[in-house]
């Protein structure tokens, strides 16, 4: 299980090709998420970050058949169509790598703490959270 | 009671200030109470912390609900709901 929290970017080929070694993986889930249309600052709680995206991880494997894991989510300075985050699961079949991604993506959302801080022409705004975001998170439950 | 307190995203930029040591007075055991405490101090305080909804903590590094029990050398945290992914 690999989790970074860092400035620069990553490569998604790399780091799928990487977890998917194993020869029991049949399967590998990805998502990446991209910053769209304006540049954003993205705050985070250092110390707290790892750990809150880590019991998400441990949830998921809790749930699902999961084999591997990687979660890298960026912060600082980022610009329309830059990578923000990668979640990638591998499995041995196709369902349990899905869900897992999509359960460590939703979970993420509302309970990592990170905050995007965004440049509009008109100047410089905090992004509010979506109630959208909390269901998808609750709908796990 | 001594505990550090931590702010970020807007609730930090709305109070000027990051990071802080407080010594908290007995009948501050939770973190509703130690929001109110800090309301107290009227101004910005009151302000940038005024709606629940709009808030949230962490305690020692995990988010916990208001009704969660602080306790001496506690790292305190308040925030905005989160919004990376």
């Amino acid at each position: 299980m690999k989790i970074a929290v860092q400035a620069g970017d990553f490569d998604v080929g790399f780091e799928i090709r990487n977890i998917s070694k194993n020869s029991k993986i049949g399967a590998v889930a990805s998502f990446v998420g991209l910053v769209r249309d304006v540049a954003m600052t993205l705050e985070h709680y250092p110390g707290m970050t790892e750990r809150a995206i880590a019991k998400i991880v441990e949830e998921a494997q809790s749930r699902w058949q999961v084999m591997d894991c990687t979660v890298i989510h960026r912060y600082g300075a980022l610009r329309p169509n830059d990578q923000i985050v990668l979640v990638a699961v591998t499995s041995t079949h196709r369902g349990d790598a899905f869900a897992a991604c999509e359960f460590i993506m939703d979970y993420l959302k509302t309970q990592a703490p990170f905050w995007k801080k965004e440049q509009t022409p008109e100047g410089e705004r905090w992004v509010e959270a979506k109630l959208s975001d909390d269901k998808a998170a609750e709908s796990w439950r | 009671m001594k505990v550090k307190v931590l702010y970020f995203a807007s609730v930090r930029e709305k109070l000027g200030r990051q990071a802080e040591e407080l010594e908290l007075p007995a009948g501050v055991a939770t973190i509703a109470g130690l929001r109110s405490h800090l309301r107290a101090r009227g101004g910005v305080w009151a302000e940038a912390l005024a709606d629940a909804k709009l808030l949230r903590a962490a305690l020692n590094r995990d988010m916990v609900p208001p009704a969660a029990a602080i306790g001496a050398g506690d790292e305190i945290a308040f925030f905005p709901p989160v919004t990376g992914g």
